[in-house]
């Protein structure tokens, strides 16, 4: 009886372990062997060392706290303004043709290049870290939730016209269920970037968050120390994914693979 | 109908439908339509595919607005979509994201149906439906035919005395078809509706009807109507009957001329 949920484990936990800790043997044994610099690239072990230091200090996971909060609220802020957003410009298909070509032109646009102007109106506090996080989850969350509204079948409509639905009841029986694999598509992407717009946030001006950490310890030329913030920032990023992708299988197992948009980032 | 037959249902008078293409010609869907349908007839409709058959059908649930001529219910003008029309689509227009019991709550959410008394309903018309014990299932589990009567139990749902259906049973393989067709009578006998069904299968057509209204092609215009007198409840055996061999070939006669001009 043991046996088997044991093996299945293996197979499943065994591979990406093995691989990892490969990985982390590489990094540890292989730059001396090519004669680079630990100071350049500091050992695993290094890194580790460093990272137990940041923890003792006990700046790190305040700067985590932080970091966290700005890229989650940030995330919240502009998701459900883009699903709100969405919602109202696919009501008209008037508004919807006269914005979208904007829309699509601002979603090219690179949303970190207006962190320096938010940091000027919004100040250093953490608000304006949040503040650019939300603005970059706004548009992928924007543009597959727009996709999202207005792909729906036409026969699901006229089910519900012929039912004499409200326009509320349409939206919320057919139109905001059936948009979610699309809208769930943003998400993926909204989450990690809103990471990036916090940090970069803190880059541009800041006086805590990981962001900031990693520039002090640049000033120090603390090389394992900020491989060790880097070390936080995947661990971050991972957790805030697995949350979203955890929410999407709870919410869409039933749309097929192919009905998932893919991304535009 | 004579004189002496109560007032009708649904009284289709001198219907006509125009579109406009893309190209921005007018294209006459359907003219001088005028059909009289008695409360619990079954009648069908049948044509070749372009006659404007579904489009007569969403005229009659006021999906769409005729051109000229006008629709009447119980004696009252169709100005739009009612809630006395419950309509099957030639999909089942299920939600993936809903249990086969929840797609049937649908119209007794939007029309705001009593709960728990809506629960029980539902229950029952999946028992009528034949699907019992799939309450608790997602639309991807089950089979076509399965899922077109869930779509049928749907349409019962608020108790409508009219149900529409638009080539129900399209989709199928002639198997469940068949199966779907005496399903459909027996559903009919135990809900004492009236039902208008549009397909394209003469067989469908004659087995299932009271009346047969045969539709010609550009423009639709009913070109025949049929009543069908086998006895009912009907059978497997029903299409092997002399009366309904020959009114097959009857309507196959009209198809072969639509053909030949």
């Amino acid at each position: 009886m043991t046996a088997r949920p044991l093996r299945g484990r293996l197979e499943r936990y065994g591979p990406p372990l093995l691989a990892g800790a490969a990985l982390l043997a590489a990094w540890e044994y292989l730059p001396p062997l090519f004669g680079i610099s630990k100071l350049l690239i500091p050992r695993a072990s290094a890194v580790a060392a460093a990272l137990w230091v940041e923890i003792e200090r006990g700046l790190i996971f305040d700067a985590f706290m932080v970091t966290l909060f700005e890229a989650l609220a940030g995330f919240v802020i502009g998701s459900v303004t883009a699903i709100v957003s969405a919602a109202l410009i696919t009501r008209s298909r008037l508004v919807e043709r006269a914005l979208m070509p904007y829309l699509v032109g601002l979603q090219a646009l690179p949303k970190v290049a207006l962190a320096p102007l938010i940091i000027v109106w919004v100040g250093i506090g953490i608000e304006s870290k949040v503040a650019i996080a939300s603005i970059i989850a706004f548009f992928p969350v924007l543009i597959n939730a727009i996709v999202g509204f207005s792909t729906v079948e036409a026969e699901k409509v006229e089910l519900m016209r012929s039912l004499v639905a409200s326009p509320w009841q349409e939206f919320r029986i057919v139109i905001f269920p059936n948009a979610l694999p699309f809208i769930f598509a943003g998400l993926n992407v909204a989450i990690v970037f809103s990471i990036t717009g916090a940090l970069v946030g803190e880059f541009v001006g800041a006086d805590r968050g990981l962001g900031n950490l990693l520039m002090q310890l640049n000033f120090g030329m603390d090389i394992a120390g900020m491989f060790s913030v880097l070390v936080v920032l995947a661990l971050l990023g991972v957790a805030l994914h697995a949350l979203v992708r955890f929410a999407h299988r709870r919410l869409i197992f039933w749309a097929e693979p192919e009905n998932i948009e893919t991304n535009t980032p | 109908m004579t004189a002496g037959m109560p007032d009708p249902l649904i009284e289709v008078a001198g219907i006509s439908k125009q579109f406009r293409t893309r190209s921005g010609d007018d294209v006459i869907a359907l003219s001088e339509i005028a059909l009289a349908i008695p409360v619990r007839e079954f009648v069908t409709i049948v044509g070749p595919s372009g006659c404007g058959k579904s489009t007569l059908l969403r005229l009659i649930a006021g999906l769409v607005a005729p051109s000229t001529g006008r629709v009447r219910i119980a004696g009252t003008p169709v100005s739009g979509p009612r809630r006395d029309i419950g309509m099957v689509f030639q999909v089942p227009v299920l939600l993936p994201w809903r249990t086969v019991l929840k797609n049937v709550l649908v119209p007794a959410e939007v029309i705001g149906l009593e709960r728990r008394a809506a629960a029980g309903r539902a229950h029952e018309l999946l028992e009528l439906v034949g699907l019992g014990g799939f309450a608790d299932k997602y639309p991807s589990e089950l089979s076509g035919g399965m899922r077109q009567r869930v779509a049928i139990a749907r349409a019962l749902m608020h108790d409508p005395a009219i149900l529409l259906m638009d080539e129900p049973f399209g989709a199928l393989d002639a198997m469940s078809r068949e199966a779907m067709n005496l399903e459909l009578l027996r559903i009919w006998h135990a809900s004492r509706k009236t039902i208008v069904l549009v397909t394209h299968s003469i067989e469908e057509a004659v087995f299932l009807a009271d009346r047969v209204v045969v539709i010609s092609a550009r423009p639709g215009r009913v070109s025949d109507v049929v009543e069908v007198h086998l006895a009912r409840p009907r059978t497997a055996k029903t299409r092997s009957e002399p009366e309904f061999v020959r009114i097959a070939e009857r309507l196959r006669g009209h198809f072969e001329m639509v053909q030949a001009a």
